[in-house]
C-alpha cells in the first residue's frame, strides 16, 4: 500500500498545543505524518510548502488557531489568504490543490486533531503520490 | 562543525514503551555533527540533568538535543540545565517524541521508532543553526495608567497607589465613580452604593501617589510592555478647575435645562453641571451643545456669578504626556441601546424602563427621592413588571450571553420597590434564575418569601397601551396558563454591553475583544486579569458582565500583578524576535504594515526596516511576508525550517 508522506506545520499556541493534547489523550493516528512546529501560522512561508512538495512530500498540513485566537492577533487570517492562492499555484504545477490542507485546530481539540490528521492522510493516500517526485523534478531545485 | 548531544529519554515506558530508545540512539549517533547520543529512563529527574551537564563538559558539547515530552513542558528545564554549565539556553532543543510520537502511534511500534528517529534528525538540523540567544533587558517605568474611573478602576488605582507606586487615573466623565454611584441599594446586603464608594473615591482624589484626569480621554498609546508613553487629551470644560472651588453658584443661575444622563433622563440638569453632589472632582464642566452662549451666542449668566473668574469659554482641549510601565483598562459597561428593542414598547410608552432608570427612581438622593413615581403621570405604580433576558440569551437577534446581574438585581428592585410602595405587587417574567453567589440564593429566597414577588417563567409576547396602564400578556410556561397583567410600570433588565467606544480604545492599545466587544484575558482560567498584549491588565465589566463583588476582586487581581512587575527594576523580553539584513532589505514597507505590534519602521534615511526589539513579540508574519527575504525569525530561520524539511521528506 501507498504510505504518503506528510509534512505539518503547526503553530505553537494552539494546534501545536492541539496536537499535544491528541497525545495525551492517546487519540491515535497515522505516522505519516512529521511535524514542524512555528511560532504562528502567519509566519509559514509559499517557500516552505513548496519546497515540501519538491523534496517529495505528497501532503502538507498547516494547523493555526481559530479566526480570533490566533496568539499574535491576525496571522492566521493572513495564512487563510496565502493558502488561497498557494492551492491555486500547486494546480498550476500540476499538484492537486488538495494536497495542501489548512486547518484551525484549538489547543483543547486533540480528537479533533487526530481525526483531520487521519482523514487527510486517507485522502492523500488516495490521490497518490506526489506526481512532481515521479517526474523528478525535485531534483531541479 | 557542531559538537552536538542527544538524550533520550524513556519517560518510563511512556516513550520506552512503543519506541525502540536503545536502537534510535545507535542511529542518532551515527548522525552528522552529533558526537554523543544516549538514553536514560527520566531526563527531567535530577540524576538525567546531571547525566545532561556531565556530557556537556566531558564531551564538550555546544548544543543539546533532548529527545522526550513536549517542548511546552520541558523546553525551560532542559535550557536551564545545560544554562547552568555555561551553554548558552537557546543552545538546547527537544524532540517531541512523546506526545506527538510515542503516545499517537502505540500500534505500529516500528514506524514509530523510525519517526522518532527522523523527529530527532530534524531537530539536529534545527540545532546546527541555533544561533546563542541573549534575552533582551528593558528598564521598568514604575507607573501605572488605570483608564476608567468606576469601581473597578478606583479600586485599583488604590492598591496600586497604596503599594508605593504612581498611578495615573483616566476618566472620560467630570467624576468617577461610575455606574456603582447611580445604583439605590446593593445586593444582597441592600447597603447603600454611595456610602461605600464615596469615601473611596474621596480617597483616590487626596492620594498623593494618583494623579486623577478626569474628563480626559487616552488619545495615543505607544511602546510597550515597562515603557509606554501616553497621550492623554483633557477636553475642554470651559472652567478653570484650578481656580475653581465647587461652590456651584454657576450652576444654580444657568438658565438651561437638559436632561440629566446620570438620572438616565428622568430629570433636568443644567448646561454646566456636575454629575452629582459628591462628585470628585466635584468641578462643573460646560456642555457647549446646549449652552446659551455657545449656540445662540448669548448668555454667560455662570461666568457673572463666579467671583473667582474660573469660567472660560475660550477654552480649547490639551494634551498632556505621560510614561507608564503597566495598564490598566477599566472602562466598564453600558446597557444596550435601548431603541435597539422594538417589541417591549420601550421609547413609545413612557413607563417602560430600563434597569437603571428604576435604580434612579429608587435612590434615596435620585430625582424622585426613592418613592419611585412613574415617569409618565407622576402615580405611585401599584403593579410592577418586571422582564428579565432582555437582550442577552437571545443569539437570534440580540446578543447570546447571558448578562450574569441581571437576575440578581430584579430581585434586589423588586424587594426595594415593596419596601417603599408595601401595598404594591412586582412580578417578575423569567427564563431562569441564575443567582449563584455567596448569599444570593438566599437574597432571592427572601425576597419571594417576604416581599411576595411573583415570579413567572415565561417570555413576554406582548405589551401594549391600554388607558393609563400598560397591557402585558405573557405565558407562564410552568402551569402553561395564558398570563395578563395590567401593568402601571414595566422594567426591562437590558443586556449590558462594553461601554460606548471600548472598541476603538481596544483598537488604539491594540487588545483583542470578543465579538461583542468585551476585552479578551490572556487566558480564560489561568490568567483572567492580564490581556494578551504584555503589560496590559484588565478589570470589571470591560471584560465580561459582572457585579461589584467581582469587579473589585478582579480589580485587585490587576493591581497586584502590575505590583509584581514593578517589582523588577528590569525586564527580560525573549529573543525570539524577527532580524532585518539590511543589505537585502529594499525597505519597501510590507513588514511595516503587516506587523501587529507596531515593531517595525522603515527608516526615513536608511530607507531599510528597523524593528523594535522590545516591541517584536516574535509572530514571525513579517518573515513569511517580505518579497526580497530580508526578515528571519531566530530560532526558526528559513534556513532552519528548510532543512527540518528536507529532512522529513527523505524517505
Ligand atoms: C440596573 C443595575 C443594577 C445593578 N445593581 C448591582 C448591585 O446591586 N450589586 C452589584 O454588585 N452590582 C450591581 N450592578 C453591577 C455594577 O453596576 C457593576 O458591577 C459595576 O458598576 C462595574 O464597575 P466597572 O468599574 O467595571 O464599570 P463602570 O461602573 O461602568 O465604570 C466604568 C468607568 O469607566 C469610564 N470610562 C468608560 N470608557 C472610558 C474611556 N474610553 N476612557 C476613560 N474612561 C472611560 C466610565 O465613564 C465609568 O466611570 C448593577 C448593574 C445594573 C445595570
Ligand atoms: S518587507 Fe522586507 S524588504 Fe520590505 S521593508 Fe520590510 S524587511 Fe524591508
Ligand atoms: S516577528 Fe511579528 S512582531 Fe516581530 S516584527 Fe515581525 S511581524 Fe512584528
Ligand atoms: S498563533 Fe496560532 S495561528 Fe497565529
Amino acid at each position: 500500500m501507498f504510505e504518503p508522506k506528510i509534512i505539518g506545520f503547526c503553530c505553537n499556541w494552539c494546534a501545536y498545543a492541539g496536537a499535544d493534547l491528541a497525545g495525551i489523550n492517546r487519540n491515535q493516528y497515522p505516522p505519516n505524518i512529521r511535524m514542524i512546529r512555528v511560532m504562528c501560522s502567519g509566519t509559514i512561508e509559499p517557500l516552505y510548502v513548496v519546497k515540501a512538495f519538491k523534496e517529495g512530500a505528497d501532503g502538507v498540513f498547516i494547523g493555526g488557531c481559530h479566526p480570533g485566537d490566533c496568539h499574535y492577533q491576525s496571522g492566521n487570517y493572513k495564512t487563510q489568504r496565502r493558502i488561497v492562492l498557494l492551492k491555486r499555484a500547486i494546480s498550476e504545477i500540476g499538484l492537486d490543490p488538495r494536497r495542501i490542507r489548512l486547518e484551525w485546530v484549538s489547543a483543547a481539540e486533540g480528537q479533533r486533531f487526530a481525526r483531520i490528521i487521519t482523514e487527510f492522510t486517507e485522502e492523500i493516500r488516495k490521490l497518490g503520490p506526489n506526481p512532481l517526485k515521479l517526474s523528478g523534478v525535485e531534483n531541479g531545485i | 562543525m557542531n559538537r552536538i548531544g542527544v538524550f533520550i529519554c524513556h519517560c518510563g515506558l511512556n516513550i520506552a514503551g512503543t519506541v525502540d530508545v536503545k536502537k534510535v540512539a545507535k542511529l542518532v549517533s551515527d548522525y552528522s555533527e552529533v558526537v554523543y547520543a544516549t538514553d536514560y529512563m527520566y531526563m527531567c529527574s535530577d540524576p538525567g540533568q546531571d547525566m545532561i551537564k556531565e556530557m556537556v563538559k566531558e564531551k564538550k558539547l555546544d548544543g543539546v538535543v533532548v529527545a522526550a515530552c513536549s517542548p511546552t513542558m520541558h523546553e525551560t528545564t532542559f535550557r536551564n540545565t545545560i544554562a547552568s554549565v555555561g551553554l548558552n539556553p537557546y543552545r538546547g532543543e527537544i524532540a517531541n517524541i512523546r506526545e506527538q510520537c510515542s503516545w499517537v502511534h502505540q500500534n505500529t511500534k516500528e514506524i514509530a521508532t523510525e519517526k522518532a528517529v527522523k523527529i530527532i534528525e530534524a531537530i539536529i538540523e534545527k540545532l546546527k543553526l541555533d544561533k546563542p540567544l541573549v534575552p533582551l533587558s528593558v528598564p521598568v517605568t514604575k507607573r501605572a495608567l488605570v483608564i476608567g474611573g468606576g469601581i473597578a478602576g478606583i479600586q485599583a488605582s488604590l492598591d496600586i497607589a497604596d503599594s508605593g507606586y504612581e498611578v495615573i487615573l483616566v476618566e472620560k466623565n467630570q467624576s468617577i465613580g461610575g455606574h456603582m454611584l447611580q445604583l439605590s441599594e446593593t445586593f444582597p446586603t441592600l447597603d447603600c452604593p454611595q456610602c461605600i464608594a464615596t469615601p473611596k473615591m474621596v480617597q483616590v482624589g487626596q492620594h498623593p501617589k494618583i494623579k486623577l484626569l478626569a474628563f480626559s480621554e487616552v488619545e495615543e498609546v505607544s511602546g510597550y510592555v515597562g515603557n509606554f508613553k501616553v497621550k492623554i487629551r483633557r477636553k475642554a470644560s470651559f472652567v478653570d478647575w484650578d481656580k475653581c472651588t465647587g461652590c456651584g453658584f454657576c450652576m444654580e443661575k444657568c438658565p438651561a435645562k437638559v436632561p440629566s444622563e446620570f438620572n438616565e433622563f428622568l430629570s433636568k440638569r443644567k448646561a454646566i453641571y456636575t454629575l452629582f453632589p459628591q462628585a470628585v472632582p466635584n468641578k462643573p464642566v460646560i456642555d457647549s451643545n446646549n449652552c446659551l452662549y455657545f449656540t445662540k451666542g448669548k448668555c454667560r449668566v455662570c461666568e457673572k456669578n463666579c467671583s473667582l473668574k474660573a469660567i472660560n469659554f475660550e477654552q480649547k482641549d490639551s494634551f498632556v504626556e505621560e510614561n507608564v510601565g503597566a495598564i490598566i483598562v477599566a472602562t466598564g459597561y453600558d446597557l444596550m441601546n435601548k431603541a435597539e428593542v422594538g417589541e417591549y414598547g420601550y421609547g413609545k410608552y413612557k413607563d417602560v424602563i430600563d434597569g437603571l432608570q428604576l435604580e434612579r427612581l429608587l435612590a434615596p438622593a435620585g430625582p424622585t427621592e426613592g418613592i419611585p413615581y412613574r415617569p409618565s403621570d407622576g402615580k405611585i405604580p401599584k403593579e410592577v413588571v418586571f422582564i428579565q433576558c432582555v437582550g442577552s440569551r437571545d443569539p437570534e437577534h440580540y446578543y447570546p450571553y447571558c448578562s450574569k446581574i441581571c437576575c440578581m438585581y430584579t430581585v434586589k428592585q423588586a424587594m426595594i420597590y415593596k419596601h417603599a410602595v408595601p401595598d404594591g405587587q412586582a412580578y417578575v417574567f423569567y427564563m431562569d434564575i441564575r443567582c449563584n453567589g455567596k448569599g444570593y440564593e438566599e437574597f432571592l429566597q427572601r425576597g419571594i418569601e417576604e416581599d411576595r414577588i411573583l415570579y413567572l417563567r415565561g417570555r413576554v409576547s406582548k405589551i401594549f397601551k391600554d388607558g393609563d396602564k400598560i397591557r402585558v400578556w405573557g405565558a407562564d410556561t410552568l402551569t402553561g396558563r395564558k398570563i395578563e397583567i395590567s401593568a402601571d410600570l414595566v422594567v426591562l433588565a437590558m443586556a449590558m454591553v462594553p461601554s460606548k467606544g471600548a472598541k476603538k480604545l481596544a483598537e488604539k492599545l491594540r487588545l483583542t475583544t470578543d465579538d461583542y466587544g468585551f476585552l479578551t484575558e490572556a487566558h480564560p482560567k489561568l490568567r483572567p486579569v492580564e490581556s494578551l498584549t504584555a503589560g496590559y491588565f484588565l478589570a470589571g465589566a470591560a471584560q465580561a458582565p459582572k457585579d461589584i463583588p467581582e469587579t473589585v476582586a478582579q480589580a485587585s487581581g490587576a493591581a497586584s500583578k502590575v505590583d509584581s512587575l514593578f517589582s523588577k527594576d528590569e525586564l527580560y523580553h525573549e529573543p525570539i524576535i524577527a532580524n532585518v539584513d539590511e543589505e537585502v532589505c529594499v525597505g519597501c514597507g510590507i513588514c511595516e504594515v503587516l506587523c501587529p505590534y507596531e515593531a517595525i519602521e522603515i527608516d526615513e534615511q536608511d530607507k531599510v526596516a528597523k524593528i523594535n526589539p522590545a516591541l517584536c513579540e516574535g509572530c514571525g508574519t513579517c518573515c513569511a511576508a517580505c518579497p526580497s527575504g530580508a526578515l528571519e525569525l531566530e530560532g526558526f530561520r528559513r534556513k532552519q525550517i528548510l532543512s527540518m524539511i528536507k529532512v522529513f521528506a527523505e524517505v
